[in-house]
């Protein structure tokens, strides 16, 4: 037992929250940038432009239904034969991001179809441009149906982010694996401080996003 | 990428078999424990419904990785000897069996109450009314999901790469490192990756339009 509490030594501990740093900041930059362009990427699909919204989803078929890990590859292995070198955070946060926008952009496609389609005529008749009627009336009322799948993507990425370790990005997982590679004993206090971990964080995220559901639709009886 | 595929054609096929069994046990072995937890979830005890739910939050909010890890790192270390392949599909069986919980759950609560009250009332036990009513219909609810479910596992078993699973993703390591020609191996297992989840996703989107606007 004993044995089992040397590992959750200062030292450690502190080199385990180092690691959760790291995947904090992964997450969150690749959250902003997933976001922006995964709505763009959606609006492109839902739009209908000839040839331009089917290409867009195709692309974004494509990258849904490839592996996280297998983007991962790509980006730091694959793309310096073809000159481009990325070093291992931005090689993650250029995969998390590729693969992030084209979920997010599924997620507010389907959000944006949800929206019944009498609210953009009624919009338009009224007087406002398509777009004004995209940007005032469609997408906040899409916004709010598309916040609880949105979140739990975002819970998703944040564990996904732990695949990074496989190209040796210093976040939690990788940090937990060099500390249990130094002694056996570690090894199943290590993995229970991960799981702890990550169960935390990605809790606390779903019941924020329960909380901000509730009141959204608080807000819309009023 | 043709050269590639050409060349290292039993590898990538091996590897194609092992990520495709790996799914499909896991996915078999998913489907039981998570209908076993769903039907925990919706319980009238109470305190069953919260064994159900705390399994499910938990796993649903621990990476795969740090699951399937810890069998292959755990379970051999302390435990008995398994290979990575064994591992790692109890690692993604686990995983998903939240997640499908949580998808027959909801199939299960879209079947309406009503439901249940009338096949109570002609005489039927719970079990019965359950396994003869109700689990059927939410069947068809649940498949597209389901399906969706699949492709997932089919894609998350590339974590098996990490464990020594020899799965796609695995062998595409080790191509990689041998023809050193990593943008060509990694399109080329991209490529097979698409063969299995490709179609499925279409197949699962044409049936949810088909059964669930239905």
């Amino acid at each position: 037992m004993q044995e089992f509490l040397n590992a959750y030594s200062w030292v450690n501990l502190r080199f385990l929250l180092d690691g959760l740093w790291v995947t904090i900041e992964v997450s969150v930059v690749s959250i902003i940038f997933s976001f922006i362009i995964g709505t763009l990427l959606g609006l492109g699909r839902y739009v209908q432009v000839k040839y331009f919204s089917a290409i867009v989803g195709f692309i974004i078929d494509i990258i849904r239904n490839l592996p996280l890990l297998l983007i991962l590859f790509f980006t730091y292995f694959s793309l310096p034969s073809i000159g481009i070198r990325l070093s291992v955070v931005p090689a993650s946060i250029v995969a998390m991001t590729i693969f992030e926008s084209a979920m997010l952009a599924e997620i507010v496609r389907s959000g944006i179809s949800a929206v019944a389609t009498g609210q953009m005529e009624a919009a338009r008749s009224n007087g406002l441009t398509y777009l004004q009627a995209m940007r005032y009336i469609v997408m906040p009322q899409a916004f709010r149906k598309m916040i609880p799948p949105i979140v739990s993507q975002f819970i998703s990425l944040v564990k996904d982010t732990s695949l990074a370790t496989i190209i040796l990005l210093p976040d939690l997982t990788e940090h937990a694996q060099i500390i249990y590679g130094q002694n056996v004993n570690y090894v199943i206090p290590m993995f229970v401080a991960l799981a702890a971990i990550y169960f935390v964080v990605n809790f606390v995220l779903s019941q924020a996003s329960r909380w901000l559901e509730k009141r959204l639709s608080r807000s819309k009886i009023n | 990428m043709i050269t590639i595929i050409t060349e290292h054609w039993g590898e990538l096929l091996s590897g194609l078999g092992y990520t495709l069994g790996s799914s499909v046990i896991a996915l078999i072995g998913s489907l039981v424990i998570g209908t076993v937890f769903a039907l925990m979830e919706i319980s009238t005890y109470k305190w069953v419904r919260g064994i159900g739910r705390t399994y499910v939050e938990i796993i649903r909010n621990i990476p795969l990785l740090v699951i399937t890890m810890g069998f292959y790192v755990i379970v051999p270390t302390f435990f008995v000897k398994i290979d990575g392949f064994t591992a790692g599909t109890i690692g993604l069986m686990i995983y998903t069996s939240a997640f499908i919980a949580e998808t027959i759950r909801a199939g299960i609560e879209a079947v309406s109450t009503g439901q249940m009250e009338g096949a109570r009332s002609v005489g039927l036990t719970y079990s019965q009314a359950m396994i003869h009513i109700i689990l059927p219909q939410a069947v068809k609810m649940v498949i597209p999901p389901l399906g969706n479910q699949f492709i997932n596992l089919v894609k998350n078993s590339s974590v098996l790469a990490f464990v020594a699973g020899f799965d796609l993703m695995y062998q595409g390591k080790i191509i990689a490192s041998t023809t050193f020609n990593t943008f060509d191996t990694y399109l080329a297992v991209g490529v097979f990756y698409l063969i299995i989840t490709m179609p499925l996703s279409y197949l699962m989107r044409y049936l949810e339009k088909k059964w669930v606007t239905a």
